[in-house]
């Protein structure tokens, strides 16, 4: 009788990309859903964009490549990507914006690398960065959190937006869009006012923005379900925060009237998101514990760098992919010690 | 950190632990809880297998130097008889397992992972299961160590929990022992031999070790058996309260690996044997309860290592049981004699799940090594896809390494590298590809640089006696060149002070002195031929 010949071990364990991926998608819907609520249907119509670009460009790349096109979609990883940028770009941006986006994160950052496990630099932040940086007015354009917005834009509003570029007759970009959180802040610091005087403004909430507070905090809870499956580790997040709010502490305890305390900047902008989702990124990251807990801390302390003397109001994108640079540094310095070997 | 699987056994319902339990457990990093597919084969006793028509044994059975057949084809021989010599220090003979007639000795299929043929011993058995010569020291206490060390390597006693390194080296430290830690962990899915051999023969075992024991001066002894055999744990407790032995037995977390001898160590002592040392270089040492029974067969009884208890399991066996057999029978008769394959069967693995490797045939011998014999039915092998860095292979490595960099750089065939990233390290658990999300046979990876690393340097070794050779030739030959300079220059020398013709008594003495030198030789060479016709 004739048997195969596999080497050990030989029973297949359980784990696989997609699961991993699927847990991700999972874990990114309460936030989702969160930005939904707040900003109502342009958040929907971009995700739904989103990942039809990103599975067509995925399939198309991999038919250049001539590889497996059905293996690459069904690990989930684009669509993890595009999820992510439809959750980053603001929610009216017109269709070619989110194609551009997903253009660069799919082709430029993941397939000219080399495609899944090979590219340096975290695909979403790529997208988002070069969109950010081309075209700065669309992408900071964010519309005002329900509740403090003249006027709510409904779902066939949103989509002839997005679609069209132009807003209904009877709305106007000024009426429906308002700035960020971080971004007003900035903007008023900058004027002279103090924060006390600031924070008095609707636009804030009890821990920061309006709407954005919540937004985190369900992002945040998607988070602790990743930590839970074990899908991440705890070391990137808990990093990445810590060292946000060390260097927001320092500083707001120097001068409070200027510079906003910890929890404002944690629960800003993409802070939490970032955390939990993308500088956890496990291709684009450092893969030791030491390596991650240094990698979130560059993240983390970078991120309020840019947000507090940089010429943009977030930072969390660019820290990330300034520390995406480091990473393969960060990891020939912090291997651990070999079982049996004194600390190198 | 402990990755958690579905459907794990770590029943923390047995009480096993026993309060009185002195020693402090530690833990080591990484491992897996693992589904243990046990209960499968242990609800039979051990059986001894029928004695089969022929018996064929590899010659090479353990690690070290190959021993030196000592037996012909045509020979008579009986049960115990050696049919191999140690050629070395590490070496060990094997033994006749029942009387027969010596039919073959020439090179057959051995269990090996590249099924590969080695020289084999065929022996036709007579029935009679006759015994030969038998030396034994029931007395051991009043044995010299000398003596009982040479007759545990006349033995043939090697390492039974899979390595097959030879007892009797591991039992001669060359330092003082502290503690003798007896393997009883059995952490690989599937196999139960070693918890079967505790439940039935505790006794044994104990006294075996009472042997090393005694042989070692070890001061402590602790037996480590993992929580998911209570009923050993229950059988080795008692064993050791009849027995003058004092031994503590241990129950352990069942975490794989941690019958692996390094994990077993940290998890006892908590200490961690060096790098490129052994345990007895810390004052420990570790053998598997199976060895400890072999000794104390030779030892009490004088009955070489000819058996040993081997399960028969998996999927695909019709009535998975452990057998006890001899070495050199046929899997395939074991096989039959557990029922039969069951339909569908696809794979036969030597070993467990974790680190067994997998045969092409069944038409193969059990060996001293063998302590399994695993038939699967459905192996899912997912392809393998590109690694996406997530970091869970160095979460479950017991060894502290970076199972994805050795990857990369195994791929790369970046020898230097990886041997930076301690690739030497890397005992083969699997736990890493058993938790590969992209499915990587990270494994295989390990072994092949492993493999391409050990032929570089047989090659570098090659070369560099072949390179010295090399210089020593150009340098006799430079020698050479100098001398005859040397000698055509004193020659010149000698001709240009040479003194003028005419001069009567000059030519005379120089004469003289030639005919001087003439003599001498001749001299010479009659002594030579004096001597050489002595």
């Amino acid at each position: 009788m004739q048997f195969d010949t596999q080497t050990s071990p030989h029973l297949a364990g359980e784990n696989s990309v997609a699961a991993m991926m699927r847990q991700v998608l999972y874990a990114l819907v309460p936030g989702t859903l969160a930005l939904i609520w707040f900003f109502g249907w342009g958040v929907l119509i971009n995700l739904v964009l989103a990942t039809i670009f990103a599975t067509a460009l995925e399939a198309l790349v991999m038919v250049l490549r001539k590889r497996p096109v059905k293996a690459a979609l069904g690990d989930y990883s684009a669509v993890v990507t595009a999820w992510l940028l439809a959750v980053t770009m603001p929610p009216l941006s017109p269709w070619w914006l989110t194609l551009i986006a997903v253009f660069f994160a799919i082709v430029v950052a993941k397939h000219l690398y080399g495609g899944l496990g090979y590219n340096p630099f975290n695909p979403a932040m790529v997208g988002y960065v070069v969109c950010l940086i081309s075209f700065p007015v669309q992408m900071t354009s964010w519309l005002a959190p329900s509740g403090l917005a003249e006027h709510s834009v409904g779902f066939l509003a949103s989509l002839q937006t997005i679609l069209t570029g132009q807003l209904p007759a009877s709305l106007s970009w000024d009426a429906i869009t308002m700035a960020t959180p971080l971004d007003n802040l900035r903007t008023e610091t900058s004027l002279g006012k103090t924060l006390s005087e600031i924070r008095a403004e609707p636009l804030y909430g009890s821990l920061a923005g309006q709407g954005w507070e919540w937004a985190a905090n369900f992002f945040f809870l998607g988070g602790f379900w990743l930590l839970y499956k074990k899908i991440i580790t705890w070391h990137v997040p808990v990093a990445l925060i810590v060292s946000l709010g060390v260097m927001a502490a320092l500083f707001s305890l120097g001068n409070p009237d200027n510079f906003p305390p910890p929890t404002f900047h944690i629960f800003s902008g993409g802070a939490i998101l970032g955390a939990f989702f993308i500088a956890t990124d496990p291709v684009s990251g450092a893969t030791s514990p030491r390596g991650r807990i240094v990698f979130g801390a560059g993240v983390g302390v970078l991120t309020y760098i840019i947000r507090t003397w940089g010429g943009y109001p977030d930072g969390i994108a660019f820290a990330v992919l300034l520390m995406n640079m480091a990473a393969p540094t960060i990891d020939y310095y912090t291997k651990p010690r070999v079982f049996g070997h004194k600390p190198e | 950190m402990a990755l958690a699987i579905p459907g794990t056994t770590g029943n923390p319902d047995t009480n096993c632990y026993d309060m009185s339990q002195s020693i402090q457990l530690h833990t080591f990093h990484g491992g897996l809880k693992l589904d243990g597919h046990k209960a499968i084969s242990t609800s039979h006793p051990i059986k001894t297998a029928e004695l089969p028509a022929t018996l064929l044994l590899p010659v090479q059975q353990h690690i070290g130097q190959p021993a030196d057949v000592i037996v012909k084809p045509g020979e008579q021989v009986f049960k115990g008889q050696k049919l191999t010599r140690a050629s070395d220090y590490i070496s060990a003979p094997i033994h006749a397992p029942t009387s027969g007639i010596i039919s073959a000795v020439e090179e057959r299929l051995v269990p090996h992972p590249s099924g590969l043929k080695a020289l084999c011993i065929e022996i036709q058995t007579d029935g009679k299961d006759k015994w030969g010569e038998k030396v034994s020291y029931p007395d051991f206490r009043n044995t010299d160590i000398v003596t009982l060390r040479n007759h545990i390597r006349e033995s043939g006693i090697v390492g039974l929990g899979g390595a097959a390194f030879p007892t009797s080296v591991k039992l001669n430290p060359g330092r003082s022992i502290d503690t003798l830690i007896l393997n009883g962990a059995e952490c690989e899915p599937y196999i139960t031999c070693d918890d079967m051999l505790m439940r039935e023969h505790a006794a044994d075992i104990v006294e075996g070790m009472a042997i090393m024991q005694f042989m070692l001066s070890a001061e402590q002894c602790i037996i480590g058996i993992e929580d998911n055999k209570p009923e050993a744990i229950a059988a080795m407790r008692a064993a050791v309260k009849e027995s003058e032995l004092a031994a503590e037995v241990v129950a352990i977390p069942t975490i794989y690996p941690t019958g692996g001898e390094k994990q077993l160590i940290k998890i006892l002592t908590n200490q961690e044997v060096p790098g490129d040392s052994l345990p007895a270089d810390i004052g420990i040492v570790c053998q598997n309860v199976g060895t400890a029974k072999a000794v104390y067969d030779a030892v009490i009884h004088g009955q070489p290592l000819i058996d040993r208890v081997i399960t028969v399991t998996g999927e695909g066996i019709a009535q998975p049981q452990n057998f006890l057999a001899l070495i050199g029978t046929s899997m395939a008769e074991l096989v039959a004699q557990a029922g039969g394959y069951k339909p569908g069967v696809k794979r036969l693995i030597m070993g467990g799940s974790m680190m067994g490797f997998a045969l092409a045939t069944d038409e193969i011998p059990i060996i001293k090594a063998s302590n399994c014999i695993l038939a699967l039915t459905e192996v899912e092998q997912p392809p393998a896809q590109p690694c996406i860095r997530c970091g869970k292979c160095e979460q479950v490595c017991p060894a502290l390494l970076l199972p994805q960099q050795l990857f990369w750089y195994a791929q790369a065939k970046d020898f230097d590298k990886i041997q930076d990233y301690h690739l030497f390290d890397c005992i083969e658990c699997g736990c890493c590809a058993e938790v590969c999300p992209s499915h990587i046979p990270l494994v295989q990876y390990y072994r092949f640089a492993k493999t391409e690393i050990w032929n570089q340097e047989r090659e570098k070794v090659k070369s560099d006696i072949a390179r010295e050779r090399h210089i020593f030739h150009e340098e006799r030959l430079e020698r050479l060149k100098k001398e005859k300079a040397e000698r055509l220059a004193k020659k010149k020398a000698a001709l240009k002070n040479r003194p003028k013709v005419g001069d009567a008594e000059a030519k005379k003495s120089e004469i003289e002195a030639a005919l001087a030198r003439v003599k001498a030789k001749k001299e010479k060479q009659t002594t030579t031929q004096k001597n050489i016709e002595r």
